[in-house]
């Protein structure tokens, strides 16, 4: 299969002449995690379907800088982020969509005072133009009748306000959406957040992810669906601290679409 | 002699005001210890948020019943306080209900008769709220930052509201003339009989002492605001008028830090070159924030805002697993210290003598700070906009860069992402791998 991903980088465009519809920011977590990789290419799988002109940095990109910035380190935020901002404007980029929530609450918050603004998008924002557009048709397929619940990731959901995207993908795959006690703006953390991811946590009497994963599981889902590669981490880890990653899959949305289309 | 009510009231009259007006002036100081930050745009917005949020009561209702009894208390407080004018006018010009004799009677009677069943209501509402707090005992309202006077504060508001509304409705069903009107005295000529047995001058002993106890109260009260988390009932307003416009996830860009970065990778820069002229006064005395006065006013303004009700804390992803963090208690400590910092300025004739204290560590825990997520969970679950998070991130800010005490993990983490550029020690030559996997 993967020889079939076609991953065009801004240098190859550069070398036509070229600009690409939109730039695709990876993310260290889709670049590096064995689990998020997957998320990668499952919406690179979708973008190819779509016949949509896109590019990565590749070796050009670096990390934008959002957990140094949450763990105070102000200096490495920056540094990271002019870097980034020195490439991505040399190249006129002017849309950029990512799988992570974190790189798309960074990339379009904090940057533009630095000097890098650009239109930036969540996948499951973008994914959800393209199927508007009628550029990529869905059907529910495997997933038609399912009960999925949707994980809010923070920086997504209460950060920037976007909760319905992945909630209409997830309806668009004629799946049942159902709903934890706590979702949308009340969503619980999945304790990544914050630079939490890289250090072990506080003293305390429970995991965030387990107190998460339990009031997934509470709803009893056949998926959990997830719109974060460190949300999607901390969830897989919760499901198998309760036993049950065999019966309840955690998957990005992405996933979920790109398998209804047996991609 | 026929005076001596007149001037005695006029007296506690100016008493009372005169110590709020003092406490103001403590409290505008003490916010302005913090340093400077711009919050001038946008007033169309600011002004629609404080609308919304802070008269509009939009964020309270998002816990129906809380909400719900709130909305009775905020209403019943501010339409009955109507009534005070007519106390305090009475009280100055040694007139007796001065409003029946320049209202019509039955308007006079349906505003009366209004703030009544306003009060009736306050009443209920507010022994339903001591009930939630000392015999439910909403878990929000015992964590352990809620001890001591926190603890006593949250009921003495509610016995003085208490207080208040059965002082109004006992000094209306003991006024004989007031009830012999009989119009809309909906709920006094309910409680006229319980005083029946009494002689006439009785009755107008206790009518009198009704009044003088319900505006003593109010003054009283009104001086008890500053040293209670009850001041939010004032400072709620300028609070979300000067909340957060911007999308929660975003942090501010530390302005000094753009500077030197910006110089850094400018390769036409002489590092060697003497600094302009006030260039060294423009930076800053550190980054982040170890002490109440290297946050800005607006966090100040937060911490005397916070009216403890525990939302944030309830909603934190740290503290429901048990961690150390409560964004209750950070707000709290803030206020504590920043009291504290007022008292020393007061007691050194306007100077703060140092006094080897500071937020950090005599307050607010490191481990505290290490525990958030910045989930944005407690911002989003404060009625009144504030902002905890960023006082934690500040804090942060000022152990990671003037300190270099972040957790060791969080030091790999960083010393990753600066040699090559991701938080794990993988080469950033091998970013496009992926694709071919």
């Amino acid at each position: 299969m993967s020889e079939l991903l076609k991953v065009p980088t801004m240098a190859e465009f550069m070398a036509e002449g070229k600009q690409p519809e939109v730039l695709f920011w990876v993310g260290c977590a889709g670049s590096f995690d064995d689990r998020a990789k997957k998320i990668t290419k499952a919406f690179v799988k979708l973008l190819n379907k779509a016949k949509v002109e896109f590019a990565v940095l590749g070796t050009e990109e670096s990390c934008t800088g959002d957990p140094a910035k949450r763990a105070g380190n102000e200096f490495l935020f920056q540094m990271q982020a002019v870097t980034n901002i020195e490439v991505l404007n040399a190249y006129e980029v002017k849309k950029i969509v990512t799988a992570c929530p974190h790189c798309f609450n960074t990339i379009k918050n904090e940057y533009p005072e630095l000097g890098g603004n650009y239109e930036v998008m969540h996948h499951t924002q973008f994914l959800k133009t393209l199927l508007d557009d009628g550029r990529l048709t869905v059907e529910g397929g495997e997933f038609k009748g399912k009960r999925i619940t949707f994980h809010d990731p923070c920086y997504l959901g209460r950060a920037n306000n976007v909760y319905e995207a992945p909630r209409d993908l997830i309806k668009k795959l004629e799946a049942e959406l159902v709903e934890m006690k706590n979702c949308k703006r009340t969503g619980l953390c999945c304790g990544a957040g914050g630079a939490q991811m890289f250090k072990e946590p506080e003293k305390g009497n429970k995991d965030v992810n387990v107190e998460r994963t339990e009031q997934a599981l509470e709803v009893q889902p056949e998926i959990i669906a997830a719109g974060c590669p460190f949300c999607n981490t901390m969830m897989t880890d919760g499901v198998k601290a309760k036993d049950k990653e065999a019966e309840v899959p955690v998957m990005d949305i992405a996933e979920l679409i790109a398998n209804a289309q047996d991609l | 002699m026929a005076y001596l009510p007149n001037i005695i009231f006029v007296i506690l009259l100016g008493i009372g005001v005169g110590f709020f007006v003092k406490n103001v002036k403590k409290l505008t100081r003490n916010i302005k210890l913090g340093h400077d930050v711009d919050v001038s745009d946008n007033k169309s917005q600011r002004w629609k948020n404080m609308a919304m949020i802070a008269l509009g009561q939009s964020k309270m209702v998002r816990r129906p019943i809380a909400g719900f009894l709130h909305i009775v208390v905020y209403l019943g407080f501010i339409i009955i306080n109507i009534e005070v004018l007519e106390i305090i006018i009475d009280g100055i010009f040694g007139t007796h209900r001065i409003g029946l004799s320049v209202l019509p009677e039955p308007v006079y009677g349906f505003l009366i008769g209004a703030f009544e069943v306003l009060a009736i209501l306050v009443l209920i509402s507010v022994i339903i709220f001591w009930i939630r707090r000392n015999i439910i005992k909403l878990a929000r309202f015992w964590k352990s930052e809620m001890t001591s006077w926190p603890k006593n504060d949250g009921n003495f508001i509610l016995y003085f509201e208490m207080v208040l509304m059965t002082l109004f409705l006992v000094m209306n069903a003991t006024d004989t003339h007031f009830q012999s009107i009989n119009t809309c005295n909906i709920i006094s000529q309910h409680i006229a009989p319980w005083f029946n047995g009494l002689s006439e001058n009785a009755l107008h002993a206790v009518e009198r002492t009704a009044w003088w106890l319900h505006i003593m109260g109010i003054l009283v009260f009104l001086n008890y605001l500053y040293f209670s988390k009850h001041l939010h009932i004032l400072l709620a307003f300028p609070n979300t008028y000067f909340g957060k416009l911007k999308p929660k996830g975003q942090l501010d860009n530390l302005e000094a830090v753009t500077k030197e970065v910006k110089m850094m990778m400018d390769p036409n820069v002489d590092p060697f070159a003497a600094p302009a002229e006030g260039a060294e006064n423009a930076m800053p005395a550190k980054f982040g924030a170890s002490d109440v006065k290297d946050l800005n006013w607006v966090q100040l303004l937060n911490a005397y805002t916070c009216t403890e009700c525990g939302r944030c804390t309830s909603e934190c992803p740290a503290n429901q697993t048990g961690k150390k963090l409560s964004p209750r208690k950070i707000m709290m400590d803030t206020r504590d210290r920043l009291e504290e910092v007022g008292k020393n300025i007061d007691a050194n004739k306007g100077e703060f003598k140092e006094d080897g204290k500071q937020l950090l560590d005599n307050y607010i825990t490191r481990e505290e700070l290490w525990a958030c997520t910045s989930c944005n969970a407690c911002v989003e679950a404060c009625p009144v906009s504030i902002d905890p998070l960023s006082i934690i991130m500040d804090m942060r800010r000022y152990l990671v860069m003037e300190q270099s005490a972040a957790p060791v993990e969080l030091n790999n983490m960083m010393s990753n992402i600066e040699n090559n550029g991701a938080p794990w020690p993988y080469n950033q030559m091998d970013r496009l791998n992926w694709k071919n996997e």
